[in-house]
């Protein structure tokens, strides 16, 4: 630690918590809301969910038949690389695994897709294994417009720009292209522990 | 990663506070000499980092203020009194003293100058400072993209920039700035007294047919209102960009 910024002394946070804030953030108690443009308005009666590209039968679900999907409820850290932290969010949805049921592919990634056009790149392994969710519920209650509703991604073990907003399907391809973020200066992967927020972290 | 190796990684620098101008009672630009500053677009921002002699640390992004043509690159800060990091850069800070920072950071909520749609710029408090570093860039690029600011602050003296802003306006016809002020209202206040609604986007906005490019910078409730009110005035929903700045942060 070669430079000190003189006189600074930080809020320190109590240990408890502190072993599950990464290098960089600091926890919040409300949920900020970060997005690049207009918050996209989709009726239920027109919402789709989509699996496509590698893939020999694309998949898609209405509402109705994606809300019959089994879903889970699961309690997690999200980590935004604008440096906040929310500890112990609960979220209910369908595991990403319950969606990729039955399907064989030899994509090993994903383009995750958005209405209103958003996009975020992923491998395909991050969003398997109980890793990953297409979240509906946040504290219980229908997720906010705001906040991604009707459904987002939730991928809580990277920065949460991956956790895609207002996601439309998900796209099984060959190779990483970046998403919208990713091709503004943001990182390919973004695992916060390693603090991988910008190009070349 | 290939595209991390070409790209080079945004490395942490020092910079140190050549000026402190203070904008509002809560609010003060830190303007840097920065060595290695490779150089950035009117909209991005940086990560500063301060360290505790103990080796704590805390990380806060800041828009920068300042044209890319500035000698010197500006951050303007607002002190969030139950912050960590603004109460640091707004209060104890000393001209001399040095800032870590890496940046520049955004490639999104950007505006080149090279572009002749007409800019609708609206802001809400500090949300303002993305919008000047356009602001500014426009004048030193010698501009005339017309250019409509629709500024929010609480009460006449937390309008940062004021003077500046004024003297820009009056200096060049294509930029005209509104005010509302949502508190509290000097006496003979001339421009608006109540928070952003669809009568005030209609008065000051440009008309969609123009093809504007909205850029709404500020807390979050009215960036969610403005953007949705241009949305339903007709405006392409991709030609609005958004960048926030709650209550959250410090």
């Amino acid at each position: 630690m070669s430079f000190i910024s003189r006189g600074f002394r930080g809020k320190r946070r109590d240990t408890a918590s502190s072993s599950r804030v990464p290098p960089g953030q600091y926890v919040v108690n409300d949920f900020p809301v970060l997005s690049a443009g207009p918050t996209p308005r989709v009726a239920l009666s027109e919402w789709t969910f989509v699996v496509e590209g590698e893939i020999d039968q694309p998949k898609k679900w209405t509402w109705e038949e994606f809300r019959k999907l089994p879903a889970e409820e699961v309690t997690k850290d999200i980590h935004c690389v604008t440096k906040w932290t929310k500890l112990d969010t609960v979220w209910s949805g369908v595991s990403i695994d319950t969606i990729l049921d039955g399907v064989e592919t030899a994509a090993e990634y994903v383009m995750a897709f958005s209405y209103g056009g958003y996009t975020t790149n992923l491998p395909l392994e991050d969003l398997t294994g109980g890793k990953a969710w297409v979240a509906y519920e946040f504290d219980g209650q229908p997720l906010h417009p705001e906040h991604g509703g009707p459904a987002r991604l939730l991928v809580p073990h990277l920065y949460f720009w991956k956790s895609a907003k207002w996601v439309r399907g998900l796209r099984l391809v060959n190779e990483d292209q970046p998403g919208f973020w990713e091709s503004n200066g943001y990182n390919m992967y973004g695992d916060p522990w390693r603090e991988q927020r910008y190009w070349g972290d | 990663m290939a595209r991390a190796a070409v790209l080079g990684r945004l490395n942490w620098q020092l910079g140190s506070v050549a000026e402190l101008v203070q904008e509002t009672p809560r609010v003060s630009s830190l303007v840097l000499d920065l060595p290695e500053w490779p150089g950035h677009l009117a909209g991005q921002h940086v990560d500063v980092r301060l360290t505790a002699d103990d080796g704590y640390q805390a990380e806060r992004s800041y828009s920068i203020a300042s044209a890319p043509e500035d000698r010197r690159l500006a951050i303007t800060v607002e002190r969030l009194d139950d912050g960590e990091v603004s109460p640091y850069l707004v209060g104890e800070v000393q001209t001399g003293d040095k800032i870590e920072l890496r940046g520049p950071i955004g490639g999104y909520f950007v505006w080149r100058g090279n572009d002749d749609r007409p800019l609708f710029l609206v802001a809400g408090g500090s949300g303002v400072v993305p919008l000047m570093a356009m602001i500014r860039h426009r004048a030193a690029i010698k501009s005339t993209t017309p250019t409509r600011l629709l500024y929010s602050s609480r009460s006449q003296e937390d309008i940062i920039y004021r003077a500046e802003l004024d003297a820009l306006s009056a200096a060049e016809d294509s930029l005209t700035v509104a005010h509302c002020l949502t508190r509290k209202q000097p006496p003979g206040w001339r421009g608006y007294a109540r928070r952003i609604d669809r009568a005030m986007l209609e008065e000051v906005a440009w008309p969609k047919e123009q093809n504007p490019i909205a850029f709404v910078c500020g807390p979050t409730p009215l960036v969610e209102g403005v953007a949705s009110l241009l949305v339903d005035m007709g405006f392409d929903a991709a030609s609005i960009k958004t960048e926030r700045f709650g209550p959250t942060g410090g």
